[in-house]
């Protein structure tokens, strides 16, 4: 390689990394615009925070028992303690610094299981819709039959086989969700290898694996990174479902769909047991949800809504 | 006819794969024989019984074998019941359909009304509303609705049974749990569907024409926005079915879910294959069911 060439190529990064810069903050200027976009980020990143520091912010170890203060409601109601702000549950555990360590769980099984399915998917439906033909034909049958079976019942089974735990959610729910993204990103591939410049590419001999990821592959991401962002927020919700059942985080690890589940039998009496956690699920999944909306907008300007 | 008969023999090979997975997983979850042997059994009767179960045959061959049965309607005996696991599964069914029809009903009465208006007055305080509503519906999880209904209708209000079946009344809670996180779906399908053809050059037409405003957006645009509404609606299937799992199990539904959660827990795997053989069939019906309706509902299509 010459001098000259080196040169040019260093230009070129510098170009790409300014247009990176600009298009970056073209997007923080849309997010700003964007109400509920700005709401979503700022709860998704709290719960992020929150998950993270969890042992500095909670007042509590979440399994230390106390007896003296069991079914304790929360702490603006009679009887409320301050140290123990949302009350307490049946065993007498801290119901906020449960939420506060059950948000780990949460978000470790929603962005790890879609990271697990998105992979399996993406490089699947690449394959199918680049390859076609039989690989095709063979992939897709296989994502017709993941749909035929609704995918909590593949869990059941799978999770009954393997035991229930942590690791055993996150590869269950990454097994049976790729389908999903393996039939976006082949029905995207087909559309994008049909353009001028994938045909020019071939034509003038590049290889398979140079047009995949240089050409195909760029203009199916920011649709599989909108579809993933928004099931992040449905996998939340399964893994709560799947704890809820006794099928997910086994005690004394914390979920908030186990939370519920404990909280089941005190409903007469303690509200409060099953109230929070579900606050805080949903509006985990809430923010999400925004921010996933907002990414569509962003970068699939043929999906906005209206 | 002809797209009929060419997706049926399109779902042979899912079936058949279903077959295959369902067959590696109830292989994997172990040895039936140490299930259906007392603890007692000797050495010799473990060998007895596992060559007469055939196990000791090549896996294809067992697997032919399991075709066999399959075929015949034999799923295998359940060992908690003592009965075939067939007949077990079916006698749930009419309680899960019951609930799914009735939360589907719940789900369309509140979605297609609201989707609507929504659209109609689309940008208003009434549509901000309404689409926030449903976001809302779609994060909530289902069981923790069904838990909150509960907690106020049940315990606090006191007006509606807090589990179980056997009057209408039992069915409501768990027909609204269930139909929630549907009806916001819909929803928003209704109104972005509807939003495309109110900006259809007949609709223009229609109003041009000196057409009352009701008969302009019942007549031609929701007629018309129905259409992917329907198709959306048969391929609901597995999502109903999936949430019955769940909802059933709040409310003690003595349905298939329940039955499903209570067999795997046990691993009582000729009902959980019975059973999962049964909603697969269902789910590639009313897709079948999806497809049909929706070359029916809109003749433009026509499939090479």
């Amino acid at each position: 390689m010459d001098l000259s060439s080196i040169l040019s190529s260093k230009k070129q990064k510098i170009k790409n990394l300014a247009l990176i810069k600009s298009r970056s903050k073209k997007c923080l200027r849309l997010l700003l615009k964007s109400k509920t976009g700005s709401i979503g980020l700022v709860i998704t990143l709290t719960a992020i925070f929150v998950a993270v520091f969890a042992p500095l912010l909670a007042m509590h170890d979440p399994a230390a028992t106390d007896a003296l203060n069991r079914l304790k409601p929360p702490m603006w109601m009679e009887n409320g303690s301050a140290s123990y702000p949302l009350g307490t549950d049946n065993l007498g555990r801290d119901i906020l610094s449960r939420i506060i360590f059950g948000s780990r769980v949460s978000l470790i099984v929603g962005f790890s299981a879609v990271l697990l399915a998105g992979a399996l998917g993406l490089i699947l439906g690449l394959l199918a819709g680049y390859y076609q033909g039989a690989i095709d034909w063979i992939i897709m049958r296989v994502v017709d039959s993941f749909l035929s079976i609704p995918s909590i019942l593949f869990m059941l089974m799978i999770i009954s086989i393997l035991g229930p735990s942590l690791i055993s959610l996150i590869g269950v729910i990454g097994l049976t969700r790729w389908v999903t993204y393996a039939r976006m990103v082949r029905s995207e591939t087909l559309s994008v290898k049909e353009r001028e410049y994938v045909k020019s590419a071939r034509a003038v001999g590049a290889r398979d694996s140079r047009i995949i990821f240089t050409y195909v592959l760029p203009n199916v991401i920011s649709s599989f990174i909108v579809v993933a962002t928004l099931s992040v927020a449905t996998t939340i919700i399964l893994e709560a479902s799947l704890s809820f059942l006794g099928l997910g985080v086994q005690p004394p690890d914390v979920s908030w769909g186990l939370m519920l589940s404990d909280g089941r039998s005190y409903l007469s009496t303690s509200w409060w047991i099953v109230t929070f956690p579900g606050v805080a699920i949903t509006l985990t999944v809430l923010g999400i949800i925004f921010v996933g909306d907002w990414l569509r907008d962003i970068l699939d300007p043929r999906m906005k809504k209206r | 006819m002809n797209y009929l008969i060419k997706n049926l023999v399109k779902s042979v090979p899912v079936l058949i794969l279903i077959t295959i997975i369902v067959f590696i997983l109830v292989r994997i979850t172990g040895n039936p024989v140490s299930l259906m042997l007392p603890e007692t059994a000797t050495h010799a009767d473990r060998v007895a019984l596992t060559k007469a179960l055939g196990l000791n045959d090549p896996l294809y061959i067992q697997y032919f074998h399991y075709l066999r049965d399959l075929i015949t309607g034999n799923f295998g005996t359940s060992f908690r019941y003592h009965e075939s696991a067939l007949p077990i599964v079916l006698e749930r069914m009419p309680a899960t359909i019951t609930l799914a029809f009735a939360a589907m009903g719940i789900a369309l009465l509140i979605s297609i009304p609201l989707g609507i208006l929504s659209a109609i007055k689309r940008n208003s305080i009434l549509d901000v509303f309404i689409t926030g509503a449903s976001v809302l519906g779609k994060a909530m999880p289902n069981f923790w609705l069904g838990i909150m209904l509960i907690l106020v209708f049940a315990e606090i209000l006191n007006i509606l049974p807090v589990s179980g079946s056997g009057t209408p009344l039992h069915l409501i809670l768990p027909a609204i749990t269930l139909g929630t996180g549907i009806a916001a779906q819909i929803t928003r399908l209704v109104r972005s569907s509807m939003l495309e053809i109110l900006n259809m050059d007949y609709i223009r037409t229609a109003r041009s024409k000196g057409l009352v405003e009701f008969l302009v957006i019942y007549k031609h645009a929701f007629r018309n926005a129905l259409i992917p509404v329907v198709t959306i609606i048969a391929l609901q299937t597995p999502t109903l079915i999936g949430g019955t799992l769940v909802t059933e199990q709040i409310f003690a539904w003595p349905g298939l879910g329940q039955l499903l959660v209570e067999s795997v827990n046990v691993r009582d795997m000729a009902v959980v294959q019975a059973a999962t053989f049964i909603i697969a069939i269902f789910v590639i019906l009313s897709n079948l069911l999806a497809d049909v309706l929706y070359r029916y509902l809109d003749p433009r299509i026509k499939y090479q």
